[in-house]
C-alpha cells in the first residue's frame, strides 16, 4: 500500500443547521483526487449520516478520513452517550431523535443502516456513558 | 433532457441555476433526508417540501441535478445563497409534490 493521505475534521455539535460541512469537504477532496463517482458518493453519504448522528446524539466529535489508492477509511469518534443496544440501532426505522430533529427531515432511523449499506465494512465500538467510535472502510474498485 | 429545458417546460420558478446544462436522469420525491441520500440517483431532480439548510448538503452529497421545492413553499434567502455557493440548481414548483413528479415523469417519457 502507498502512503495514505489523511484528513481530520472537528464536528461542531452546536451548529445543527450547517452539519455536513466535513462530508461535503471530503466529497470535494475525493473528487480532486480523481476517485470514481460511485466511491465518492458512498464515502460522502455514509460520512454525512455519521456526522449528523454525532451532532444529533453526541454534541459533535472528531472525524478522520484516511485515503489510500485502493481503500478509504472513515473514523468517527465522539464522547456522547453511547449506544445501549447496537442491533436495535441498526434496524431500519429505529430512531431516538427528538421531534425538533425529525421536523428537519432527520430521525428516519436510516442513518446507521445507510452507513452499513454504503460501506464495505463497518465496526461500532461503543460504551454507554463514554462514547462511540464508528469505523467504516470502503474498497476502491480497480481501474 | 437538460434541467433548464425541464424547468422552462414545466413552468418552474428559478431561484438559482448555476448548472443549467446538467442532464436530468429521473426524479426522486421525498422529505426524509436519509431516504433521499440512500435512494436518489445522481442526476435525479429531487422534489421536496423541505427548505432548511440541510437540504443543500443532501443535494450535494446525493449529486442530484436540481432541488425542486414543491407547493411553492417559502425559501429563505440564505438557502439561495448556499445553493449558489455549492453550485446547486434550486427551483420551485407551485404544484404539490405528486403533480410535480407526474409532470416530470410525463416529460421524461416523451
Amino acid at each position: 500500500m502507498s502512503e495514505p493521505i489523511q484528513f481530520h475534521f472537528n464536528i461542531d455539535g452546536e451548529d445543527f443547521t450547517s452539519a455536513g460541512k466535513a462530508s461535503v469537504q471530503v466529497k470535494k477532496l475525493l473528487r480532486q483526487l480523481s476517485f470514481d463517482a460511485d466511491t465518492i458518493r458512498r464515502v460522502s453519504v455514509a460520512m454525512y449520516e455519521g456526522e449528523i448522528n454525532m451532532v444529533i446524539h453526541a454534541n459533535g466529535g472528531q472525524a478522520d478520513v484516511i485515503v489510500w489508492d485502493e481503500k478509504i477509511e472513515v473514523i468517527l469518534a465522539d464522547t456522547g452517550p453511547g449506544i445501549p443496544d447496537v442491533s436495535l440501532a441498526m434496524q431500519e426505522g429505529f430512531s431516538t431523535a427528538k421531534e425538533n430533529i425529525r421536523s428537519l427531515g432527520f430521525g428516519a432511523g436510516m442513518g446507521l443502516p445507510n452507513m452499513k449499506r454504503y460501506s464495505d465494512d463497518m465496526k461500532i465500538d461503543t460504551v454507554v456513558g463514554e462514547g462511540t467510535t464508528v469505523t467504516m472502510s470502503f474498497t476502491v474498485p480497480e481501474g | 433532457m437538460k434541467i433548464s429545458e425541464m424547468a422552462q417546460q414545466l413552468g418552474w420558478e428559478t431561484l438559482i441555476m448555476p448548472d443549467p446544462d446538467v442532464e436530468v436522469t429521473g426524479g426522486y420525491a421525498g422529505d426524509l433526508l436519509s431516504w433521499v441520500m440512500g435512494r436518489a440517483q445522481a442526476g435525479n431532480v429531487w422534489m421536496t417540501i423541505m427548505t432548511n439548510r440541510n437540504i443543500m448538503a443532501v443535494a450535494t452529497l446525493a449529486g442530484v441535478s436540481a432541488v425542486v421545492v414543491t407547493e411553492h413553499a417559502e425559501i429563505d434567502g440564505e438557502i439561495v445563497k448556499l445553493a449558489e455557493e455549492q453550485d446547486i440548481n434550486l427551483l420551485r414548483s407551485a404544484q404539490p409534490t405528486f403533480e410535480t413528479a407526474y409532470a416530470v415523469g410525463k416529460l421524461l417519457e416523451k
